[in-house]
């Protein structure tokens, strides 16, 4: 049942073949067994689970099934659900028990979706190997000594462990198409204002946007179908009609122009990764499309960008968790600005302690010009590339993550390289895109490497479609960890 | 570079505690992360309109109506002190 995609789990359910509370349970199972040496989950609640369960099977009895009635779930614990503990990986959340449902939650509780648990991250989405979450670092399937990236690393880690059918994530500078290249799984970050924000813990408002983590484009398909779609909750929400992502899959890619930056190919990217990506692009070459050489000259700019812009509106953001009306309040205190400021010491961990001082300098007085405005400018070079290079092709390719995943540990001291890590992620942040990662081969130590496709806004269907094309063309997607193979 | 005042200034800003020892090794940390963010404030951008938000779309606006339902209790369930409906804070104008 681990190795099943979601139509092939829906499948089970309609058949009879098994009932959502055998499914969850065998599920809770593999990651009582499984997945304790991972740290991929932060809260599991078996009542809970089994009780959305039960009330599935009605449903399935009654005949009213949707795609995702009876299908357990893991959910980034960036999600608000109403009655679990939801923690965005830091202390001072470690207690919050949301009283509300985040919309992308309510749209899995509507299709009679199951929660399966709630998936360990990075602090507040802060970091590229889930080692600053409060609740200790996830570890990568393929080599316990590994990272499996970030932020959202125990979603990757559960999907690529076959632990969890499939998982949400979000992506503010790559959290889930970086772990799904690291870990081996297929992960996408949709167009900024595709699904709605409403109830994900905010780190950056303009760049955060939430999607999934599955075992294939399919399973992908699926669940943005469930998840996006207008909410007037959020006011950056597109009002536009969401699309039926899995009938798009059999679009195939004959014909379609697949433009690859020069930019990507440099002494940035690790060779063991190079050769792997430029065989996937030839493999597109070989089913029919067309490939082309584009240009994104302002790329190199992002990383810089990103760095005044996330940490600006993540300070901003972050001033609410003051002790007050939920989270952590420090124990003892003199008066009301050393209660803050004891609070917020005790309560945030180090990266976003970094972040949120690097926010408050560049937006404070004087400073303000010189890096949030020049910034937001660079915002728009780098947004201005991608969309004259969209006038010479439909998707671009290159890599996620310029290496395989890293020992745990060996950039855990250095701040500035893992933020330079993520320059293959970043620009589509800035600019609002959708891309994706997906699985085309191992590098380094037998450690996966991950393909990103990048559309045009809101051209997820097609993206979907030539991912899907891939893997019905290779079996990179199913391969499984050495020790997760097994019932 | 950031001095130690500045950034002990900084924390006092962000409303953050930081022990002597913390703000020589924070720092260094800021200067570091500032430093690679210097390559970005040397590019000429005169004339290029600053991009706030992926969206250029207007701000929607929604019916001046009552929409939310009263979930203050359920609120101040998980808060760290109430009393009486209340929000407690240390206490304020002496």
């Amino acid at each position: 049942m681990h190795r099943d995609t979601l139509k092939q789990l829906a499948g089970r359910l309609a058949r009879r073949e098994a009932s959502s509370v055998e499914m969850t349970r065998y599920f809770l199972a593999r990651i009582a067994r499984l997945g304790a040496a991972l740290n991929a989950f932060i809260t599991i609640d078996e009542e809970k689970s089994l009780a959305q369960a039960r009330a599935a099977d009605q449903r399935i009895a009654r005949g009213e099934m949707a795609p995702l009635t009876g299908i357990p779930i893991a959910h980034k614990d960036l999600f608000c659900a109403k009655g679990w503990r939801t923690t965005a990986g830091s202390k001072i959340l470690g207690n919050f028990v949301s009283p509300y449902d985040a919309h992308v939650i309510e749209r899995f509780n509507e299709d009679g979706a199951v929660l399966l648990g709630k998936a360990n991250m990075d602090e507040f989405a802060m970091g590229s190997s889930n080692e600053s979450s409060y609740f200790g670092p996830v570890k990568n399937p393929w080599d316990l000594g590994a990272v499996p990236g970030g932020s959202s690393g125990g979603s990757a880690a559960a999907v690529a462990a076959r632990i969890a059918p499939a998982a949400t994530g979000t992506d503010t500078g790559g959290s889930i198409r970086q772990p799904a290249s690291f870990v081996g799984v297929s992960g996408l970050r949709p167009t900024y204002g595709r699904v709605s924000r409403y109830g994900i813990v905010a780190f950056a408002s303009s760049l955060d946007q939430a999607g999934a983590l599955g075992k294939t484009a399919e399973d992908l398909a699926i669940v943005l179908k469930t998840m996006a779609g207008f909410d007037a909750r959020d006011s950056t929400s597109a009002e536009r009609p969401v699309e039926d992502y899995p009938a798009m899959l059999g679009s195939g890619v004959k014909g379609l122009r697949i433009g690859v930056p020069r930019e990507y190919f440099n002494k940035d990217l690790a060779p063991d990764v190079a050769a792997p990506i430029r065989a996937a692009i030839d493999e597109y070459a070989k089913l029919g499309a067309r490939v082309v050489e584009v240009s994104l000259p302002n790329q190199h700019l992002s990383v810089p960008a990103y760095y005044v812009i996330a940490p600006a509106e993540a300070s901003s953001n972050l001033s609410r968790y003051d002790g007050v009306r939920y989270g952590h309040r420090a124990a003892e205190y003199t008066d009301l600005n050393d209660m803050y400021r004891r609070t917020r010491a005790q309560g945030f961990g180090a990266e976003a302690r970094r972040r949120i001082l690097v926010g408050t300098y560049v937006l404070s007085h004087g400073y303000y010009d010189a890096y949030y405005l020049q910034a937001q400018k660079i915002r728009r070079l780098v947004a201005n590339d991608f969309a004259a290079a969209f006038r010479e092709c439909d998707l671009i390719m290159g890599p996620a993550a310029p290496s395989v995943a890293y020992d745990l540990g060996a950039k855990s001291q250095d701040a500035v390289q893992m933020y330079l890590d993520d320059l293959y992620t970043i620009p589509i942040n800035l600019a609002g895109l959708p891309g994706l990662s997906i699985p085309c081969g191992f590098g380094a130590k037998g450690r996966p490497v991950g393909l990103q496709i990048v559309g045009n806004y809101f051209d997820e269907g097609r993206m979907l479609a030539a991912a899907h094309a891939y893997q019905q063309a290779t079996d990179w997607h199913t391969r499984i960890p050495p020790g997760f193979e097994k019932e | 570079m950031l001095s130690q005042e500045q950034v002990a200034r900084i924390a006092e800003l962000a409303r953050l505690e930081l022990t002597p020892a913390e703000l020589a090794a924070v720092r260094e940390q800021l200067n570091a992360i500032l430093a690679m963010i210097d390559e970005m404030k040397a590019v000429d951008t005169t004339g290029i309109e600053p991009m706030s938000h992926p969206q250029s779309a207007m701000q929607r606006l929604r019916d001046d109506n009552a929409t939310e339902p009263d979930l203050r209790d359920a609120f101040q369930a998980i808060a760290p002190a109430i009393e009486d409906g209340l929000y407690l804070v240390p206490k304020v104008i002496e």
